[in-house]
């Protein structure tokens, strides 16, 4: 009966010990085969989804790297050249004047100034040398003002995308918030019973709708809707986008900081409400604060959701690089640019490389943002539960 | 005044008449005023919801009819119906749904029942599952195409086509698959927490009858997490069939004069149609009833499937209580 025993062991269970020695063997024989390879299956499947996130990781920043490569080389060629070692430049081995143009290509890689220099290379040089070059370009005008990936001479400043998604973020941020922590300590603390068991249903299907839906309702209805109303030039702008994406964040924000409002515990409320607190001053001053680690948390996630969110970016925004403060000029964002432009680039060639550069800009952002909420915010909520 | 005691519920009632030091406002006065402002932002959210609805449904229903859900685009698409592209998204949503359930479903099962809650394998698949969710949608197309199209797909193709170009481009498969990794979360998170309601009692009561712990899973905590996954997968196929940038360049199109017949086809896509009707066409005002048709068959399918899944949801949170 020995292996009985190690059964009840395992399955931390009584298993009756009359169990006849018969019935145990047939059970012994299943665990072994049965669990121990489910175990392994369920477990490598779960592991999975870490390779995942591994995988995404690495194969966005792949695309990328061409960028890179091709500009050190280049880079290195400059160090190098004294020693004179052209055959680490392969394509330039062809063309005698390459050290010619090498010199004049020098100021361009710490991006300076481009315009005069690029006629003279296109000329003397053959097509197959042009992406090395191209590349080297590319990211020396990454820290341009000016995108304009589609021209004789591309520039792929990402700044002015990079401005338009923080002006969308802050405009959409600044109406989602406050609605959506309203909402929750609405439905957390005043709400009877029966309206919170149908209002947090009614938020979560405004989660379900379709991005590309809120971005066509923008489009159609709230851009003529708020031209009427402020009288601005462009029909689709900042503004427009704004508000729509906030439609995509409220959901977010308001089931989260709803989830860490309910999470105070409840003799916090009792306390305050039994020293003669009202409702609203419990809600404000007891439990508000008590859960303000989650709401950032939320309010962090909502902006996450905003950053990269392409579809409404893309139809209600206008997808002009403007630079300016005015809220009611178009915009064009990271994810836009990359859901418009994508589709129509040469695969392999720099303007592809750089949406993909934007691409891991924005997985690494959203990973950050997801990080600083997940640990150090949860950690300091919970530790806020147990009155540390 | 019944609508004071609607809003604060209890508890204000019984304390009053005390001023507000700092304002000098009397105290019930401000509490109303604070309390409605709250009540008033989830009624803006609620105005927002059925405003969206009640505008899409005006602007549609009049093009929503029989001829328009079964017949192809005509006439550069300016008339017609939108057959192709609810086929070409309901295929979509079926694959991805075959690959994304059962490896969220068992994803599910480690976390809820062989994971120690402490255990650092546990604490990073929650991690990874959690960014899942929050990789911007845009991302998840890269990837489809940087991973399955051109490193599975080209070295498919390389092998088994000696470079004819089959697998490495756009499809069905691809976009699908995609649209898998991005909906795995939502599987997860829903199966795992209806795994967890199924009570400790009746797993234990499997144990002592001799029964393993794959047994007990597969046999008793399974069947009674069968709601859970039932909601895991609808609120899966209702984000899936909406999403668009994921597809935008692996596997959607424009415009296909055939159903897709083969994986390694393209397809149309409902919210991708939406898209390029309202922005990339030609004559945008002339189709704009098809636009709104088009939404409102959309908004109808997602809305009517997190219903459900809302619905299902409430359930299960109501035998866990």
């Amino acid at each position: 009966m020995a292996f009985v025993k190690k059964n009840n062991k395992r399955n931390k269970a009584d298993t009756p010990a009359q169990t006849t020695e018969f019935a145990s063997s047939i059970l012994k024989k299943q665990f072994r085969f049965d669990d121990w390879i489910a175990e392994r299956v369920i477990k490598t499947v779960a592991f999975m989804s870490i390779t995942f996130v591994a995988l995404i990781f690495i194969f966005v920043f792949r695309e990328t790297l061409p960028i890179f490569k091709d500009s050190s080389q280049i880079t290195e060629s400059f160090s190098a050249r004294p020693q004179g070692n052209e055959e680490s430049l392969k394509p330039e081995v062809y063309n005698p004047g390459n050290s010619e143009s090498e010199t004049e290509l020098r100021p361009e890689t710490y991006g300076v100034e481009i315009s005069d220099l690029k006629p003279n290379e296109e000329k003397e040089h053959p097509l197959s040398a042009a992406t090395g070059h191209e590349n080297s370009r590319a990211l020396s005008t990454l820290l341009s003002k000016d995108w304009q990936p589609v021209s004789d001479r591309p520039r792929y400043g990402i700044l002015p995308l990079f401005f338009g998604t923080l002006k969308v973020t802050f405009i959409s941020i600044l109406f989602a918030a406050p609605i959506a922590i309203l909402a929750a300590i609405y439905t957390a603390l005043f709400a009877p019973r029966n309206i919170r068991e149908f209002i947090k249903p009614a938020v979560e299907l405004l989660a379900g709708f379709p991005s590309v839906v809120i971005g066509f309702f923008a489009l159609m209805v709230m851009a003529s809707f708020f031209q009427d109303l402020f009288g601005y030039s462009s029909r689709l702008n900042g503004f427009v986008g704004g508000i729509a994406m906030s439609l995509a964040a409220i959901p977010v924000i308001y089931t989260l900081t709803e989830d860490a409002l309910t999470a105070v515990p409840r003799t916090f409320i009792e306390a305050s409400l039994g020293l003669g607190a009202s409702l609203r001053q419990t809600a404000f001053l007891v439990v508000l604060p008590t859960a303000t680690p989650g709401i950032f948390a939320a309010v962090l996630l909502g902006i996450g959701r905003v950053f990269g969110e392409t579809m409404i970016a893309l139809m209600a925004t206008g997808n002009a690089a403007l630079t300016t403060i005015n809220p009611f000029d178009s915009v064009r964002t990271l994810s836009a640019t990359i859901g418009a432009e994508m589709a129509e680039v040469v695969f392999g060639d720099t303007h592809y490389s750089v949406l993909f550069l934007i691409g891991s800009l924005l997985f690494i952002f959203t990973f950050a943002l997801n990080a600083l909420a997940e640990f150090y915010f949860r950690n300091r909520l919970i530790r806020r539960f147990q009155g540390k | 005044m019944p609508w004071r005691s609607f809003i604060s519920g209890t508890g204000s009632s019984g304390v009053s008449r005390v001023n507000d030091i700092t304002t000098g406002m009397n105290r019930n006065t401000k509490d109303i005023i604070i309390q409605s402002l709250t009540g008033v932002s989830v009624l803006l959210i609620l105005f927002v919801i059925v405003a969206m609805l009640i505008i899409t449904f005006i602007g549609g229903w009049k093009n929503l009819t029989w001829e328009f859900l079964t017949e192809f685009p005509k006439e550069g698409m300016t008339k017609g119906g939108i057959f192709p592209a609810i086929v070409g998204t309901a295929l979509m949503t079926l694959i991805m749904t075959v690959a994304a359930v059962p490896f969220g479903a068992i994803t599910a099962i480690y976390l809820a029942e062989y994971a120690a809650e402490k255990s650092i394998l546990a604490k990073t698949i929650r991690f990874a599952v959690k960014t899942l969710a929050v990789v911007p949608s845009i991302i998840f197309g890269l990837f489809g195409l940087g991973f399955f199209i051109k490193f599975i797909g080209l070295h498919m193709d390389n092998m088994f086509y000696k470079g004819e170009l089959h697998w490495g481009q756009p499809n069905i498969l691809w976009a699908s698959l995609t649209m898998a990794l991005l909906t795995l979360p939502i599987v997860i998170v829903s199966v795992e927490e209806s795994i967890r309601t199924v009570p400790k009692e009746v797993r234990e009561a499997s144990l002592a009858l001799g029964a393993t712990k794959w047994q007990t899973i597969r046999r008793v905590v399974l069947p009674g997490s069968i709601t859970g996954i039932l909601t895991g997968t609808i609120l899966a196929i209702s984000r899936g069939a909406g999403e668009v940038a994921p597809i935008l360049f692996t596997g959607a199109a424009y415009y296909l004069a055939d159903l897709p017949r083969n994986l390694s086809d393209q397809f149309m896509s409902l919210g991708y149609h939406i898209y390029i009707m309202s922005t990339q066409s030609t004559n945008v005002d002339e189709t704009l009833p098809i636009q709104f048709a088009t939404t409102l068959v959309l908004l109808l399918l997602t809305f009517s499937l997190s219903m459900v899944a809302v619905i299902l949801r409430y359930r299960i949170r109501k035998k866990a209580r």
